[in-house]
């Protein structure tokens, strides 16, 4: 199970560089986005996956997950959820300012104009 | 540009109370049982976009005139305020009480200080991703 | 040593301003009156702080009552205790600043409620002994930043707050990974146990791994060698105000999670990590030193001199000696002074003259002789010059140098303080002397006056810091003699009730 995760983690960090690598602002948003799951899903199995088992001890449970990855992830969860809705009011505000969502025509800073 | 938008109207009257009404029931499930005040808090708000795509922004704002900023500074005052409240009893930030009680029709049930906290976050939650969804869809 | 809520404080009270400030927007006078009132609430309670740990030593609380491990540990040491002071200090100065400087349309739309949901992160991440709530305090200082860096709306602020946000994101994201596997290898969070944990095992070396990949998350926000590239561009498109806030601020809070992480935990194999780190560290000055000199600009050279001092303070952490890290700690204040201060005084030359362009300046010294004369001071503070405030810093660390066998690279540091004289002399020489030009627009007498005393008070604040270094040692050296043996940290969270 732990080996299907670092393939699908690391095919989640491959896809999130090559979508920031491209041009496209909106692009690079989700790029951020699929690097951000790529993280959760790398600590809940750096936690350790606990297969089936509850996350608290019951009565008579033999074995539990460790609840903290899950705890960690809703957190980092909730956060790029914020920053992502962020970034993009952003990148409308900035297409509708600059007329273009092209990252390498943004170079430079106010004295160029 | 004018569109017939008959159906999705009459779907989405209906169809934000049973979302809303469900964003409640997970609400409430939270802490114990999956759910809770940022789950809740989408659910929410994702009732309010469905309003905001079958009508437009403004009657959406007629017909919920609330200002989604006081939300959250009221939802993030609400969370401040339990989490301090302790510091008041001699007890270390953020520690939350709770116990059984025996209420009327609902039977025996534990009432718990962490419910306060997540309406705060599920107030926030609301506050922020409407504030987020108004501030794009004004512009058009 | 009990468990005491009170080191919470300069965290939960500019919080809750922040709060209260989000209603009333259209209300200057509201807004204006109690973002002083919450910053100066805040500061006194962080100077009572300060002279309570230095009284009754590492001052912690543990929220929700949990046992210490397991809880997430809110730790005040002398450490953070003068750093939350002092970006307190700062703050106040910044507002103030920002009466004068900062547009009303800025002012209306949430500019007080950002600051203080920095001030709440800033703090935080100062106060907190959880590697993983270090994360979220950095999203929440982050995610204010944010707001004020795309404030206003312009479009050369847009094009730089894409890259401060981009950049910000990933290493947000750097952050995380890297917290799994560290939680992976030692499985706890709380850095007291982690640094136990760690020297339990020896250091082996997947934790100089995770030691590295913390460098570079903390590099990107400390803008050390090779991860500066974002920096100039991207705060060169703030208001000056803000500006000040996240020069004198932000990277130091990478710098401190730098000197937190690599003091408490990654202490066992120094020849790779704190080696890596110097080297970084003289590259830092190196790139730093460059940038200041060959740009016209005048927020540019100050923000180059920031990269500078990042080196020179990370120089004093790698030698991981204890008169070194008293030379950082003492470099680490007076920088967040100065900075605060130079940004503010070139914020009023940039007033005056209309543009940020050095060649476009002249002969203000006739028309201002005392924005000259407090000019000149900062300047030579920056540069190292005694009595001033950079002097007894610089002198520990290369002090301390010496001591740990880096000859040369002690040296070239020395070195550096002329090139980072000889650059901020140079905005002088321009800006003061010479014939005088053109000035865009007219000054008015009153927003010059509201602009020039707080930084005045602030420069001159960084003289009694230099001239008072004998009285401020102590407190100095309690957090020297902190970061250098890690397990008087340890034994205050972990042991003892």
């Amino acid at each position: 199970m732990e080996i299907i995760m670092a393939f699908v983690i690391g095919f989640l960090f491959m896809a999130a560089v090559y979508l920031i690598l491209s041009k496209s602002l909106l692009r690079i948003i989700i790029g951020t986005g699929l690097l951000s799951h790529g993280a959760h899903l790398l600590i809940l199995t750096m936690g350790g996956l606990g297969g089936e088992a509850p996350p608290v001890l019951n009565e008579g449970a033999k074995t539990f997950a460790d609840p903290l990855p899950q705890a960690l992830i809703l957190t980092a969860i909730v956060i790029s959820f914020g920053v992502t809705a962020f970034f993009l009011v952003l990148a409308y505000r900035s297409y509708q300012e600059l007329q273009t969502d092209d990252i390498s025509l943004m170079r430079g800073s106010d004295e160029d104009e | 540009m004018k569109t017939n938008d008959v159906i999705i109207q009459f779907t989405a009257k209906i169809v934000f109370f049973i979302i809303f009404f469900f964003s409640i029931h997970i609400f409430l499930a939270g802490h114990y049982t999956p759910g809770g005040g940022f789950v809740g808090g989408l659910l929410t708000s994702s009732a309010i976009v469905l309003l905001v795509l079958a009508f437009d922004i403004n009657t959406v704002r007629h017909i919920l005139p609330i200002n989604y900023t006081y939300l959250t500074a009221i939802g993030l005052l609400l969370a401040l305020a339990t989490a301090a409240f302790p510091m008041f009893m001699g007890k270390p930030f953020f520690t939350h009480y709770f116990n059984y009680f025996d209420l009327p029709l609902l039977g025996k049930q534990s009432l718990h200080t962490a419910m306060l906290f997540d309406s705060g976050v599920y107030l926030v939650v609301v506050g922020v991703t409407m504030t987020i969804i108004q501030t794009i869809g004004e512009d058009e | 040593m009990r468990m005491n809520n009170f080191l919470l404080l300069p965290i939960i009270i500019p919080f809750f301003f922040g709060m209260i400030l989000m209603f009333g927007q259209k209300n200057l006078t509201y807004q204006r009156t109690f973002s002083l009132l919450g910053i100066g609430v805040s500061l006194i309670t962080a100077l009572s702080l300060l002279f309570k740990v230095k009284n009754d030593g590492i001052q912690k609380v543990t929220f929700g009552d949990w046992p210490v491990p397991y809880g997430i540990t809110m730790v005040s040491d002398m450490v953070s205790a003068l750093l939350v002071t002092t970006t307190l200090l700062i703050a106040l100065f910044v507002v103030w600043y920002g009466f004068g400087s900062i547009s009303k349309e800025r002012e209306q739309f949430f500019y007080y409620p950002g600051i203080m949901f920095i001030l709440t992160g800033v703090n935080g991440a100062f106060t907190t002994g959880d590697i993983f709530n270090l994360f979220v305090f950095f999203e929440v200082l982050l995610m204010a930043s944010y707001l004020l860096i795309v404030l206003g709306g312009e479009k050369g602020q847009l094009k730089g707050s894409i890259k401060y946000i981009l950049i910000n994101v990933i290493s947000s994201a750097l952050f995380v990974i890297t917290v799994a596997f560290l939680y992976s290898v030692v499985g706890t969070l709380n850095m007291a146990d982690i640094a136990v944990k760690i020297a339990e095992i020896n250091q082996p070396g997947i934790i100089t791994v995770i030691a590295v990949l913390f460098l570079m998350v903390f590099g990107l926000k400390a803008a050390i060698f090779p991860l500066y590239f974002w920096l100039p561009t991207s705060y060169a498109a703030a208001p000056i105000p803000v500006l000040t806030l996240f020069g004198a601020l932000l990277t130091k809070v990478g710098v401190y999670a730098i000197t937190r992480t690599y003091t408490l935990f990654f202490v066992h194999d120094l020849s790779y990590t704190h080696d890596l780190l110097m080297v970084l560290a003289i590259a830092t000055i190196v790139a730093g030193c460059i940038g200041a000199l060959a740009y016209f600009d005048v927020k540019l050279i100050i923000i180059y001199n920031i990269v500078i001092a990042v080196g020179v303070i990370l120089f004093g952490v790698s030698q991981m000696n204890e008169v070194s890290l008293k030379g950082a700690m003492f470099y680490l204040v007076h920088d967040m002074l100065i900075k605060a201060a130079l940004f503010m005084l070139i914020g009023i030359i940039i007033y005056i003259t209309g543009t940020s362009d050095l060649r476009k300046m002249g002969g203000l010294m006739k028309k201002y002789p005392a924005l000259g004369w407090f000019y000149l001071i900062a300047a030579f503070g920056l540069a190292g010059i005694p009595p001033l405030s950079g002097f007894i810093g610089k002198l520990l660390i290369v002090q301390g140098g010496f001591e740990a066998g880096s000859m040369w690279s002690s040296i070239f540091i020395l070195a550096s303080s002329l090139l980072v004289l000889l650059s901020v002399i140079r905005i002088f020489l321009y800006a003061f002397w010479g014939d005088e030009k053109e000035t865009k627009g007219t000054v008015d007498k009153s927003v010059y006056k509201m602009l020039f005393m707080p930084s005045a008070l602030l420069v001159l604040i960084s003289v009694a810091y230099g001239v008072g270094s004998e009285w401020i040692t102590p407190f100095m050296d309690d957090a020297a003699k902190l970061l250098n043996d890690p397990s008087i940290y340890i034994d205050a969270v972990m042991k003892g009730d």
